[in-house]
C-alpha cells in the first residue's frame, strides 16, 4: 500500500509539469493584455508598452517560463500583475471559504442523498422511488443561480433567518459560521443530491438483484443489515467516485455560488483573474486545481479498499 | 445609596459606551478595487480609492472652477509663473508635514502618465520647491487651462503623495498607500477584488469653506468606510434591502423597481452630467479610410435606439449630441441633428452609394462581459446593416478587445472597424484630455486619425484666454469632429446610485465621495 502511495505521489510530478508548461503556453498565446487593464481605456501605445516592459512581459516567451519555473520550485507562485499582492497569500485568503463550503455541502448532501438513494432503489418503482427520481431531474435541471436567489428570497428577505450574502469563518463560530454558509451550501447541494442518489439508487438496484442478496433474506437477516451491510457495502465504489468527484469540483470553485452569495472563494478569484489575464493567479489556479484534482483521485482510489477488501494495492 | 450609585455609574458607562460606538458605512462600488497606484492606471475604482487618501493642490468645484484645496494660488501677470502656497497643518497619515517637496515629485510623476500634463511639462521652464510650503512653476509659455488641467477631477488628477514614494517610475506601480486625505488605507484589511476598509484621519484638517464636488472641506463624520465588492447586482439589491450594506454605486436600471417603494431606501441620479457613450472608427483601413463613410455610419445611428436598448428607462439617458458633453462649460451638439433625431438613414443610404463603398465587411468588436456595452453593438449592427453595411459583428471579452484595438493590422488580419465604449462626462469635457481629439496619427488614440485642423484649433483652445474664446474655439472642435467623424457621440446615460436613509448629505458630484456625508444609527 505504502509503495501505491509513493508511486501515485511521484507520478503527480510529471502530470504538474505538463500541466504547467500547457496552461504557460495557452495563456500567452491567448489574446489579452493585464497592461491594458493595469493602465486604463485612456493609456496610449507607448505607455503600455511601458507598462509591459516593468512587468517582463515582453520579454521572450521561453524567458519568461524559466523564470515563472524557477519561481515555482523555490515555492514562490508569484506576485499578482494587477494587485502586486503575493498569489499565496491571495489563494490562502480564499481557500478557506472554498473548503468549508465545499466540505459542508459534501457532508449534507451525502448525509441526505444515500439514504434517498438506498430508500428509492429498496422500494423501486413506489411513490419514494418516483419522488426521489423527480427531485433528482430538478436538481440537475434547475440551474443553481435560480435555486440561490429562491433561498436567499425566502429564507433571507421573508423569514429573515439568514444574511444574503457574505461569509464568516469557522474560527469566528460554528453558528455565525452557519448563518452564512447554510445557504450557498444548500444551494450547491441539490446538485449533488441529485447526482449522488441517482448513483446510489442505480447501483444499489444492481446490487439488490443478486444472488447473495437473496441468500441473506433467505437466511433472515434484517433488511436494515442486508440493504446497509451487504448491499450498499458492495453498491459503495461508484457511489464514493461521484462523491470524491464532486468534492473535487467543488473545492476547484463554484463561481456562480460564490457570486450570487457574495463568498470571496477561489472560484471568483480564478475568473476575474481570467477576465484581467493576470497570468501569475490564473497559472498558480490551474496548478492548485490539477494537484487537487490527483490527490482527490488517489484518496478515492485508497478508499476502495476500506469498502471493498477484494481491492488491494 | 450605594445602589443608586452603582447604577449611576453603570448608566453613565453605557452612555459613554454608546457614543464610542463606531459608525461604518458599508458601500457596494462599480468595481472591485484591485490596483492601488492613482498614476499608473486611469481605472475610476482606483481614482476613488486615491480622492479616500490622498488630497490634491487644488479641485473643481460644481461650476467646473478651481479651487483652492492643499493650496492657494497666484499667477504672474504675464501668465508664466504660477506659485502654489500649501496651507497650513497638512500631514501625511504617518505624522509628517507635506511639503512643496513632495507636492513636486508628485507633480513630476504625474506629468509623465497625464495626457494634459504631459502639455504641460512640454511647455516647463522649472517646476520647483522655492521653500517647504512654496511651490513655482515657471512656464515658457502661458498656458491658459493650466489650473483646469490641474484640477481635473478624474483620469488622472494630480493626487500629492510623500516624495519618497512620487519617486517611484511612472510605471511602476507604488506599495506605500501614505497619503494626506481625510481617510486612512488599513492596508492589512485589504482584500484585491474583494473589500478595502478606511479609517477616519482624526488629522486631517479640512477646508473652512463648504464642500462643492471635489473642492472645499472634507469633513468626514463617519468612523470608517468598507467597500464590497459584489459582482452580482442582485446580491447588492437584496442586501441594501435586508439592510447588510448602506450603499450601492451603480445600480442597474433595470433593478430599480425592486427598491421603490421601500421607504429605507433611496434610489436617485447623483450627479446629472453622467456617462458618455461613444463609437470609434479605425481611420487606417477600409472603409473607415474614407470620410463619406465615416458620415454615411454617422448618418444611419440613431441615438434614441441605442439608448432605449442600452439603459431602457428614458428618466436615465439623454439624447445628445455634444462631443464634449451636455452639462458642461463646451456644450455644442452642432453637426448632430441626424444622431439626436434619428431621421438620418436615407442621407445614410445616399453617402454610402455616392462613397463607391464596395461591401467590405465592417468588423465591429462588441464585448460580451460588459453590461455597459454589450448591447449597443447589436443595436449599431443592425442600423449600419440598414443602411447598405455589410457588419462582421465579432462578440468577445474586453480583454481580448483592449487587445485586438491595439492592432493596426487590416480587420480581416486580427485589426478592427469599430468599437465603442463609455466616458466619465467630465473626463471628456475637455478637449485637450479628450482621446479622441487627437490626430497625431501613430501617436494618437485606438483609431489613429492622421488630422492636422484638430491639433491646430487644439493650440487655439489653449491660447484663448477665457471662457468665451474657450467657447467659440469648442465649437469648431465639435463642428470639425464631426464633420471628419473622428467620433460618433451616442448619447449621456445617468448611473443611479441606491443609498439606505440613514446615509444622509451625499455630495452631488461625479466621483463618489464619502467625506460630508452621514450616517444615522
Amino acid at each position: 500500500m505504502l509503495g501505491y502511495i509513493l508511486r501515485r505521489i511521484l507520478a503527480v510530478i510529471p502530470v504538474m509539469l505538463l500541466v504547467a508548461v500547457f496552461v504557460f503556453l495557452l495563456l500567452r498565446l491567448t489574446p489579452g493584455d493585464p497592461a491594458a487593464i493595469i493602465a486604463g481605456d485612456m493609456a496610449t501605445p507607448a505607455q503600455l508598452e511601458r507598462i509591459r516592459e516593468a512587468m517582463g512581459l515582453n520579454q521572450p516567451i521561453h524567458v519568461q517560463f524559466i523564470t515563472w519555473l524557477g519561481q515555482l520550485l523555490r515555492g514562490d507562485l508569484g506576485t499578482s500583475l494587477i494587485s502586486h499582492t503575493p498569489v499565496s497569500g491571495m489563494i490562502a485568503d480564499r481557500f478557506g471559504p472554498t473548503l468549508s463550503i465545499a466540505l459542508l455541502t459534501i457532508l449534507i448532501s451525502v448525509v441526505l442523498a444515500v439514504p434517498m438513494g438506498v430508500i428509492a432503489a429498496w422500494k423501486h418503482r413506489s411513490a419514494a422511488d418516483y419522488a426521489v427520481m423527480t427531485f433528482s431531474v430538478l436538481g440537475f435541471s434547475v440551474p443553481v443561480f435560480v435555486i440561490g436567489y429562491l433561498l436567499i428570497l425566502v429564507f433571507s428577505l421573508k423569514l429573515g433567518w439568514f444574511p444574503v450574502q457574505g461569509f464568516t469563518p469557522i474560527s469566528a463560530g460554528v453558528l455565525p459560521f452557519l448563518k452564512n454558509a447554510l445557504l450557498p451550501a444548500l444551494t450547491l447541494t441539490t446538485i449533488y443530491v441529485a447526482l449522488i442518489a441517482r448513483m446510489t439508487r442505480a447501483n444499489m438496484l444492481e446490487v439488490l438483484g443478486e444472488d447473495y442478496i437473496r441468500t441473506a433474506r433467505a437466511k433472515g437477516a434484517p433488511e436494515r443489515t442486508v440493504l446497509f451491510r451487504h448491499a450498499l457495502r458492495n453498491a459503495a465504489v461508484p457511489i464514493l467516485t461521484v462523491i470524491g468527484t464532486g468534492f473535487a469540483l467543488l473545492i476547484g470553485g463554484v463561481v456562480v455560488t460564490e457570486t450570487v452569495f457574495n463568498i470571496p472563494g477561489i472560484g471568483r478569484l480564478t475568473v476575474d483573474a481570467i477576465l484581467a489575464r493576470d497570468y501569475p493567479v490564473i497559472q498558480a489556479m490551474i496548478l492548485l486545481t490539477s494537484f487537487l484534482y490527483v490527490l482527490v483521485n488517489l484518496l478515492i482510489d485508497l478508499s476502495y479498499s476500506i469498502f471493498d477488501p477484494r481491492i488491494r494495492y | 445609596m450605594f445602589n443608586r450609585l452603582t447604577a449611576a455609574l453603570l448608566a453613565s458607562t453605557m452612555m459613554a459606551g454608546a457614543a464610542w460606538a463606531e459608525t461604518t458605512v458599508t458601500a457596494v462600488m462599480h468595481s472591485g478595487l484591485r490596483v492601488l497606484d492613482p498614476v499608473i492606471t486611469t481605472a475610476h475604482i482606483t481614482r476613488d480609492h486615491a480622492y479616500m487618501i490622498y488630497d490634491v493642490l487644488i479641485a473643481q468645484d460644481a461650476e467646473f472652477k478651481p479651487q483652492p484645496q492643499m493650496a492657494e494660488w497666484t499667477v504672474s501677470e504675464d501668465g508664466k509663473t504660477y506659485v502654489f502656497t500649501l496651507r497650513d497643518g497638512l500631514k501625511f497619515h504617518d505624522g509628517a508635514p507635506v511639503t512643496a517637496a513632495d507636492v513636486v515629485a508628485s507633480l513630476k510623476r504625474w506629468g509623465e502618465r497625464d495626457a494634459g500634463g504631459q502639455i504641460i511639462f512640454d511647455r516647463t521652464d522649472k517646476l520647483e520647491a522655492t521653500d517647504d510650503k512654496t511651490v513655482t512653476w515657471a512656464l515658457k509659455e502661458p498656458f491658459a487651462p493650466m489650473l483646469d488641467v490641474l484640477s481635473k477631477q478624474s483620469a488622472l488628477p494630480p493626487f500629492i503623495m510623500p516624495a519618497r514614494v512620487a519617486e517611484t517610475p511612472a510605471d511602476t506601480a507604488i506599495t506605500d498607500y501614505t497619503g494626506s486625505g481625510p481617510f486612512k488605507f488599513v492596508e492589512a484589511e485589504f482584500q484585491p477584488g474583494i473589500s478595502v476598509t478606511y479609517e477616519k484621519n482624526a488629522d486631517y484638517v479640512p477646508r473652512s469653506e463648504p464642500a462643492s464636488w471635489m473642492a472645499g472641506g472634507k469633513v468626514v463624520n463617519v468612523d470608517k468606510v468598507k467597500w464590497v465588492n459584489m459582482p452580482d447586482i442582485q446580491t447588492a439589491v437584496n442586501a441594501i434591502s435586508g439592510g447588510e450594506i448602506d450603499y450601492i454605486e451603480q445600480m442597474q436600471v433595470d433593478l430599480i423597481p425592486l427598491l421603490e417603494g421601500d421607504p429605507n431606501i433611496a434610489v436617485e441620479v447623483r450627479e446629472p452630467t453622467g456617462m458618455q457613450t461613444m463609437m470609434r472608427m479605425n481611420f487606417l483601413h477600409a472603409p473607415f479610410d474614407n470620410e463619406k463613410v465615416r458620415q454615411a455610419a454617422l448618418k444611419a445611428i440613431s441615438q434614441e435606439s441605442v439608448l432605449a436598448a442600452m439603459v431602457g428607462d428614458p428618466n436615465y439617458y439623454q439624447i445628445c449630441g455634444a462631443l464634449l458633453g451636455c452639462g458642461t462649460p463646451l456644450e455644442s451638439a452642432t453637426g448632430t441633428d441626424s444622431l439626436t433625431k434619428g431621421e438620418g438613414m436615407e442621407e445614410a443610404k445616399a453617402l454610402l452609394k455616392d462613397s463607391g463603398y464596395d461591401g467590405t465587411p465592417v468588423v465591429l468588436m462588441a464585448p460580451t462581459d460588459m453590461v455597459a456595452l454589450a448591447t449597443q453593438p447589436v443595436v449599431i449592427s443592425q442600423m449600419l446593416r440598414d443602411a447598405g453595411f455589410t457588419v462582421d459583428m465579432q462578440p468577445m471579452d474586453w480583454q481580448t478587445l483592449v487587445t485586438r484595438r491595439a492592432s493596426q493590422s487590416a480587420p480581416a488580419e486580427g485589426g478592427w472597424n469599430l468599437f465603442i465604449t463609455n466616458w466619465m462626462v467630465p473626463e471628456i469635457s475637455n478637449p485637450i484630455s479628450n482621446p479622441m481629439l487627437n490626430g497625431r496619427g501613430d501617436s494618437a488614440w485606438f483609431g489613429w486619425p492622421t488630422d492636422e485642423t484638430i491639433e491646430t484649433l487644439k493650440d487655439e483652445y489653449i491660447a484663448a484666454t477665457d471662457l468665451d474664446g474657450q467657447k467659440a474655439v469648442g465649437e469648431k472642435i465639435q463642428a470639425h469632429s464631426i464633420e471628419t467623424v473622428l467620433e460618433v457621440p451616442l448619447g449621456q446615460y445617468t448611473l443611479p446610485q441606491a443609498r439606505r436613509a440613514s446615509i444622509t448629505d451625499m455630495l452631488p458630484s461625479p466621483v463618489p465621495v464619502f467625506w460630508n456625508l452621514k450616517k444615522a444609527e
